[in-house]
């Protein structure tokens, strides 16, 4: 084990030449260049906000801001988790002739999908600079843990799912048909706080939502980014809406603080399984 | 001697699958794993590579000799026994693999070179000199899909050689550009040489284990036959393998049921003069009726060929039983020195061989004149 993370960080150079070789033939030649990868997420929450505020009305204000920030967070996992379980089918031609520690491929998709979250988390700031809305300052340290758990459990997965997949073809399209229903279980376009918890609650199932490890993460960007937990709806009644949950920023840190050790475990554990399966890689390439 | 590679009773097997099931269907509906035949591509091989060493591999396609390379760098995984690599090892199981065609030569300099595990610094360093032997300069920043094949395995072969790794591991990859830059590939590796560095070259070019390595190790249907010196492992790949037949496990040699005894000069030696005619005989046990051709090599001492002889022009026919050949050299046009004979019967077109005997005997030529080099030259002048 040891031995296989000290040949993960020794090649850490090649990940960053894979990273950055990804993304420049990614938009090579195209006017907008790395641009368009805002274009894609940007759309959807475009979409999302069209549904739930405009035609639904849910009334909650700048919207936008909190359908953002889940959204930073569910692409940069589901691109993690996608991109990562083709990776070394599609990048099979090397595996097969170049020996370096293959988990290398997995983790240059995290890479990728690291550059494309900063670019859109700066872009959430203009935007929020722009509609002078402040987030939570005060529990901004919320922030860091609740990626470092992210990263864990994007790359654990990225890593198990990208060796299955050389021996079991199928994971390709299980896994996209699986993001999606996934997506709709985190609570990214809909309030956790109004629609589940009331719900859950009154049958103290709450746990069985929290059981998708996404949720801690997106609450938290939501929390620390979108600052309010009860707002002022703008709908003509002016109702008092409970978009977050009222939680303690300890009570944050905890969930994360879980998160961060399953991760942690299951990361460890996907790189056993990955050394134990990548010995017979370029036979079934 | 300190070994650089080890390799240990490495053995290899393959899953042949006549039908993959890779589907969740295929897996509900047949549970096991399909039918599959059992490939044992490589068994019990084991054989040392000391510092400075340049061992070849040969074999005939499909013996091995490729699953045995990657094995050793650690593309594949033995299915047993061990393999064990002191140093960096850069290998070249393909010119140019994992270039990204969208990317310039430049960017793809950086990419292969740190696949094969060399540092930004070191390259930054290196790359004047990557491009200067790849001679690629007004091209390298363009994208590498618009190199010619050649181009692509010019540069592939620059950022491997210039990495400088302590053991270089070479698959069938020197037959690169044009003749001239090949001559510059095979200086780059006798320097490598001279540095003391380590090569495992794998060929089904003899000439070239011949020219190139020290050493050789022949591997047959997955088994080392032989672990010897060059020229006598180039022999048993000749006299074993290159029929297409099958070696009798007794006698160890081809089975073709045809065998060429002995040679023997005239004069009871292998002495001959220069200019003058040089006769000998060969005596061939035949079992079975010869029609072919008869074909003779003589290499110079520094191993390097000096000549093979056109199959076409001397055909031949043999009854069975014991059978002589009288053959002759007019005007041997060799200086003085002492060549290694080869020689064999080979089918009428020469692809195949009949018979061989490698190293059958050594033929002295002696010279009173005072030419030098390796021929000699008649002038005219006037």
């Amino acid at each position: 084990m040891r031995q296989r993370l000290r040949a993960i960080w020794d090649s850490r150079e090649l990940l960053t030449y894979l990273v950055t070789a990804d993304i420049k033939i990614k938009y090579k030649g195209t006017a907008l260049g790395v641009m368009w990868s805002m274009v894609a997420p940007a759309l959807s929450i475009g979409v999302y906000f069209l549904v739930f505020q405009v035609i639904l009305k849910n009334g909650v204000p700048d919207y936008v801001v909190m359908l953002w920030a889940g959204m930073l967070v569910w692409t940069f996992f589901s691109a993690v988790v996608v991109n990562g379980t083709g990776i070394v089918v599609q990048r099979a031609g090397i595996v097969k002739k170049v020996a370096f520690p293959r988990e290398i491929l997995a983790l240059s998709t995290v890479g990728t999908a690291l550059v494309y979250f900063f670019l859109q988390f700066i872009v959430l700031g203009l935007l929020m600079a722009v509609l002078g809305h402040a987030p939570a300052w005060g529990d901004f340290w919320l922030l860091p843990l609740a990626f470092l758990g992210l990263l864990l459990l994007a790359s654990a997965l990225g890593i198990l799912l990208s060796a299955v997949n050389v021996y079991f073809r199928d994971m390709q399209h299980l896994v996209e048909v699986g993001i999606f229903l996934w997506f709709w279980l985190t609570p990214v376009v809909y309030s956790f706080e109004r629609t589940v918890a009331p719900m859950l609650g009154a049958r103290d199932l709450t746990w069985i939502y929290f059981l998708n490890p996404i949720t801690p993460v997106v609450l938290t960007f939501q929390r620390v980014l979108y600052g309010d937990t009860v707002v002022t709806a703008t709908t003509p009644d002016h109702a008092m809406l409970n978009v977050l949950p009222n939680w303690s920023a300890l009570h944050y840190a905890l969930l994360n603080g879980v998160l961060i050790a399953v991760s942690g475990a299951a990361l460890v554990v996907a790189i056993r399984i990955f050394g134990r399966l990548q010995g017979n890689f370029s036979e079934e390439l | 001697m300190t070994f650089v590679v080890e390799v240990q009773n490495v053995d290899k097997h393959f899953r042949l699958h006549k039908q993959r099931h890779k589907s969740l269907k295929d897996r509900v509906l047949h549970p096991g794993q399909g039918s599959f035949t059992d490939l044992h591509v490589l068994q019990d091989v084991s054989f040392n590579v000391g510092a400075g060493e340049t061992v070849g591999v040969l074999g005939r396609n499909g013996s091995g000799k490729s699953t045995l390379l990657k094995c050793i760098c650690g593309v594949l995984q033995p299915t047993s026994g061990q393999i064990l690599v002191r140093g960096e090892l850069a290998g070249l199981l393909e010119l140019g693999a994992g270039f990204q065609p969208e990317l310039s030569g430049r960017d793809n300099i950086y990419l292969s070179a740190s696949m094969l595990g060399l540092s930004r610094r070191k390259v930054d360093g290196l790359i004047d000199e990557i491009v200067e032997f790849s001679e690629l300069e007004k091209f390298i920043d363009s994208p590498v899909k618009f190199f010619s094949s050649g181009m692509y395995v010019r540069l592939g072969f620059a950022v491997a050689v210039t990495a400088n790794p302590d053991v270089l591991v070479v698959d069938e990859v020197l037959a690169v550009g044009d003749e001239r830059f090949q001559a510059k590939c095979m200086d780059r590796i006798r320097q490598f040489q001279a540095d003391g560095r380590t090569i495992l070259l794998v060929s089904h070019n003899a000439d070239q284990v011949r020219a190139l390595c020290d050493r050789a190790v022949v591997l047959e249907k997955g088994r080392l036959v032989a672990d010897a010196p060059a020229g006598e492992a180039v022999r048993v790949f000749r006299e074993h393998l290159l029929g297409g037949a099958t070696v009798s496990k007794e006698t160890n040699q081809l089975d073709s049921g045809v065998v060429i005894e002995s040679m023997r000069g005239s004069n009871g030696s292998f002495t001959a003069q220069t200019g003058k005619r040089f006769e000998f005989e060969v005596i061939v046990n035949s079992k079975v009726p010869v029609e072919g051709s008869f074909m003779m090599e003589l290499y110079s001492q520094a191993g390097k060929l000096v000549v093979r002889t056109d199959p076409t022009q001397t055909p031949v026919s043999l009854s069975p039983g014991i059978q002589t050949l009288s053959v002759a050299i007019e005007d041997l046009p060799l200086l003085d020195g002492s060549y290694q004979v080869n020689l064999g019967l080979v089918s009428a077109e020469g692809n195949t061989v009949i018979a061989w005997r490698e190293q059958i005997a050594a033929l002295e030529v002696s010279y009173d004149g005072r030419g030098a080099g390796l021929v000699a030259l008649r002038l005219n002048v006037h």
